[in-house]
């Protein structure tokens, strides 16, 4: 029973990106605070093929702990876990991360959308999903999810974003997310997880 | 959506209905594939699709290929088999008979991925590669050894990154849309059902394939089917398993070695 009240307050962000969006991230990822209370999962579109190092290169960024998510990790705050490349990550209701090998979705595995309709029903309102840039509309139906679940949505400013497609889907299709640039979504992102 | 409750009862009825036990399944993925399985039915409501589901064996049949994932490649992860290439072969080579199992072979581009390796390393004449899936249906399109023409392009490139020397289209005969791989590298496969939850140990192997497999079963159910491996593989035996699964948290891990590259090959010490 003690389990299940942890897991009523379990809160988790999700960030994710395609073509654009690894420049963005390696402004954003600096600016979290040492004392980050949260859990973020980030889901990148990346080739199949090999770990080119991102692991590395995005540990590099962060005081925060980051690792390649591995299927049954239990999420923990203080760390950042990336989606490893060919799988889609989902959110089982005990905390863990499950990973599933099946058709791309919107050309893409890991997928967005998969991640963020996942999460949507387990986290509801203490789920924040954040869409940074890119060239498809990926994020965008599941951005949708995530607010009739009641949770949070940021959209990085298409003004700002490298490649805007991804953030215009998302805010199309989802009207109450805040649309803000990269220094803004870190203040943001910081004072939800030092609440 | 497919409510929490809804889900647990619908996995119930089907346990007791057909035998086929979905309970000890991720629930994360289970519940995507059942969720996209009523929008594409069009059904009214969770119980017209329960009702059709326990009406029919043979839609239920259906509800079974389409809520597992029976997505593969050939040569899927170069590295691995390079890997298998280069330093398990040379050790099968030594024994007189060399038995695989590949356990959810889905539509068996894997089990084809290896008749190719074993015959390019004069193997195959001397081995026996049992497939078995708990889907019928992916059993009868690994049988056929017919792909659409459009995924050898994809096929090829891996064969040459898993350090394949010879002419990848040489191993098939394209018709059409479709190829057709050599039945002689078929020769010695033998396709059957096995449901890797229900099921119990049918032989005893040197290497045996489970990959991508585990991932969508929970934690105590991974431990079980760890320990039908266990019983089905020789010592010093392999097993080989996805890109981010493990035998970590294991009962059978304290004798296993991984290999030393760091893919996912345990070589079994006793």
């Amino acid at each position: 029973m003690a389990e299940k009240q942890v897991i009523k307050t379990r809160r988790l962000i999700i960030i994710g990106g395609s073509s654009g969006s690894l420049e963005a991230l390696l402004k954003l990822l600096p600016k979290l605070h040492k004392k980050f209370a949260i859990p973020i999962i980030v889901v990148l579109h990346r080739s199949g093929q090999a770990d080119n190092g991102l692991t590395e290169l995005l540990a590099a960024k962060t005081y925060l702990q980051l690792k390649e998510a591995d299927e049954k990790d239990l999420l923990q705050p203080g760390w950042i876990y990336l989606a490893p490349p060919d799988y889609h990550l989902l959110l089982e209701e005990d905390g863990s991360v499950s990973l599933d090998a099946s058709q791309k979705v919107n050309y893409s595995r890991p997928s967005i959308d998969v991640s963020f309709i996942s999460a949507a029903p387990v986290y509801k309102e203490r789920l924040t999903g954040v869409l940074l840039s890119g060239a498809n509309a990926d994020g965008a139906l599941g951005m949708q999810a995530i607010s009739q679940c009641g949770g949070r949505n940021i959209v990085q400013d298409p003004e700002e974003a490298a490649v805007s497609y991804m953030p215009e889907q998302a805010i199309l299709l989802c009207k109450t997310a805040d649309v803000l640039n990269v220094a803004k979504i870190a203040a943001l992102l910081n004072s939800i997880a030092m609440d | 959506m497919i409510a929490t409750g809804q889900l647990e009862e619908l996995l119930e009825n089907i346990l007791s209905r057909y035998g086929y036990d979905f309970t000890g399944y991720s629930r994360a993925s289970l519940k995507r594939r059942i969720d996209g399985f009523y929008v594409k039915g069009r059904f009214t409501s969770f119980a017209d699709m329960q009702r059709r589901l326990m009406d029919s064996t043979a839609y239920f049949m259906y509800f079974v290929e389409e809520v597992t994932v029976n997505v593969t490649e050939m040569f899927r992860d170069p590295a691995f088999y390079q890997t298998l290439r280069e330093k398990i072969l040379p050790v099968l080579a030594t024994y007189p008979f060399i038995r695989i199992w590949h356990a959810g072979c889905s539509t068996g581009e894997e089990v084809y991925s290896m008749a190719i390796l074993l015959k390019e390393a004069n193997l195959l004449h001397k081995s026996i590669l049992y497939a078995t899936d708990l889907n019928q249906a992916v059993i009868e399109k690994a049988k056929t050894g017919i792909y659409p023409i459009n995924t050898m392009q994809q096929n090829s490139v891996n064969y040459i990154r898993s350090g394949g020397k010879e002419d990848f289209s040489g191993y098939y005969h394209a018709n059409y849309n479709l190829a057709k791989f050599d039945e002689g590298l078929a020769e010695k496969m033998i396709f059957s059902t096995h449901n890797l939850v229900s099921d119990s140990s049918f032989n005893l192997f040197q290497l045996i394939l489970c990959r991508n497999v585990l991932i969508y079963f929970e934690r105590d159910l991974q431990k079980r089917v760890l320990e039908l491996f266990d019983q089905s593989l020789d010592s010093l035996g392999f097993l080989a398993m996805g890109s981010k699964e493990s035998l970590r948290f294991s009962s059978i891990a304290s004798h296993y070695q991984q290999i030393e590259n760091k893919e996912k090959i345990w070589r079994k010490s006793r």
